[in-house]
């Protein structure tokens, strides 16, 4: 599918998102609320196939969270990257883990760097860090004067 | 370790695997759940070489960070940095010279066959037979030789950088080169006899650690272990970069799904890098190896992703740019960490002895995925 193509086809079936312009690829903003329907949506709707998750990451900006998600189409080759605001203090939003599986270890990653809660996860702990580690590594207000060397 | 042995209430046995095990080739640790021998679950526990690169490169300028990127997949150091070259190329928009284009493709290639020598050594190894290993590291050492000639490394290269390369091309950088395809054109032969038709070894591969191909796109795998599901992922044929486009080389891909499938497309790989690197060996560009760019580099406001094709799998790398001298995210898409997603989902049902073998086919590299 071309950009056109799949920014019309995403205009019908998601009326509530918005376009982000000047991105490399289709770029939307989903409220993170409705993430789980739209995700099922995205991975699911004939024509759309969009089965390969290839890359989860989170954005601190200092006043909210960015969650960027890039799909891709195995079977269309099309690309789209679905981004979700979140409220800082309160970081949540719904897993994606039953729809991509590969989701479950990324989602524990942001979560163990983030903070960032992701509802009915199957097994949401921190990875990297050990169990009972203080604060959120990758925040931009995160402080550790033992570990961190500050050029 | 004899307070962790524990039992479960269905009379499962809970054993750790490394961090310190040489089958993980690397500080791994896993939590395994065993009934009898028959693998219950694999829960891995990463972190005991987590660096926070990501974090590093936040303070790191645009010319600093491809350092750092060296220390992930360390067997794919050169791509690696080809990655990040390409995204900060991206934000700038410099086209870099031909001759440059031209190094990088010899060097990621070179690059990819010493990683799957080392890959092939160390899986005949762990599956047990020793020999295999000293043969992979014999031809393993002629690349490191022309590789220290010219980056003046062996192992984190550091050679790619924005612009092109570091350093022109070592004056016996070609004749070394075509000496080693020489050599390894009848070496591989030789691998094949040694391994791939062996009984032994075919019955440790075959039908073992099967993954489908719909659980290998749902688990986000990418190069060979999906490859030899049958999944199409070659970033160097999807989203060619550099001259991949005007080269002559196929997508090795297998259906089988098991670990003897994943096998064969290394093997396949390593067969079509020596037929791309003489494709380019007699055919390198004159002129500059570096475009002119500015002592400090700036990208402008926005977001810039890469993809390229590792000895492992598509590795990305996603930069969040505020317009200064440094990234204000990065984040690195590694392919060893989404393999490594699917290791419990493959090894269930197995026996323990087969986990090594799955292991050893995801072709695992620890510092990657946990950067």
């Amino acid at each position: 599918m071309t950009k056109e193509e799949l920014k019309s086809r995403l205009g019908e079936l998601l009326p509530s998102a918005t376009f982000e312009e000047g991105a490399e690829w289709t770029t939307i903003m989903v409220d993170p609320s409705a993430w789980k329907d739209i995700a099922r949506q995205l991975r699911f709707t004939p024509g759309l196939d969009l089965d390969y998750l290839f890359c989860l990451s989170c954005v601190d900006w200092k006043t909210h969270f960015t969650m960027v998600y890039h799909l891709e189409s195995t079977i269309h080759r099309h690309i789209l990257v679905v981004k979700a605001k979140l409220d800082r203090s309160d970081p949540e939003i719904a897993t994606v883990s039953d729809c991509w599986r590969t989701a479950e270890f990324h989602e524990r990653e942001a979560y163990d760097l983030f903070g960032v809660r992701f509802t009915d996860h199957p097994d949401l702990r921190r990875l990297f860090m050990t169990e009972g580690w203080n604060g959120w590594p990758l925040r931009k207000d995160y402080e550790d004067p033992v570990n961190m060397i500050k050029l | 370790m004899i307070e962790e042995l524990s039992t479960t209430e269905q009379g499962e046995l809970v054993i750790n695997i490394g961090p310190q095990h040489p089958s993980t080739h690397g500080v791994l640790h896993l939590i395994i759940t065993l009934n009898g021998e028959t693998i219950r679950k694999v829960e891995p526990h990463l972190g005991y070489i987590h660096r926070s690169i990501e974090k590093m490169c936040e303070s790191l300028s645009y010319r600093q960070f491809i350092y750092v990127t060296s220390r992930m997949d360390y067997l794919s150091s050169h791509i690696n940095n080809h990655g990040c070259a390409l995204c900060v190329e991206k934000g700038l928009q410099i086209e870099i010279p031909p001759r440059a284009k031209v190094i990088r493709v010899l060097m990621d290639e070179l690059t990819r066959m010493a990683s799957h020598q080392l890959w092939w050594g160390a899986l005949a190894m762990d599956v047990g037979a020793l020999t295999p290993f000293f043969h992979a590291f014999r031809e393993r050492e002629a690349i490191n030789d022309i590789m220290e000639e010219t980056c003046g490394a062996r192992l984190t290269m550091n050679y790619i950088v924005p612009g092109g390369v570091m350093i022109d091309l070592h004056p016996d950088f070609q004749h070394k080169v075509q000496e080693f395809i020489t050599l390894f054109r009848s070496k591989i032969d030789e691998y094949d006899e040694l391994v791939t038709d062996n009984v032994i070894f075919r019955s440790r591969m075959e039908g073992i650690g099967y993954l489908s191909k719909v659980d290998a796109i749902s688990y986000g795998c990418s190069g060979p272990t999906a490859r030899g599901s049958g999944v199409s992922c070659d970033i160097r044929k999807l989203y060619p970069y550099e001259v991949y486009e005007q080269l002559k080389f196929e997508e090795i891909r297998a259906t089988g799904g098991d670990c003897y499938a994943r096998y064969l497309v290394r093997m396949g790989e390593m067969r079509q890098s020596l037929s791309i690197i003489e494709q380019l060996i007699d055919n390198i560009p004159e002129g500059e190896f570096q475009a002119k760019t500015k002592a400090v580099l700036k990208l402008p406001k926005g977001e810039f992703y890469s993809r390229v094709e590792t000895a492992r799998g598509e590795f990305g790398v996603y930069i969040v740019s505020e317009g200064g001298t440094t990234p204000y995210r990065i984040k690195f898409r590694s392919p060893g960490f989404s393999n490594l997603s699917a290791l419990d989902h493959m090894a269930r049902g197995h026996k323990i002895g087969d986990l090594v073998a799955i292991m050893g086919t995801l072709d695992l590299v620890i510092p990657d995925i946990d950067r």
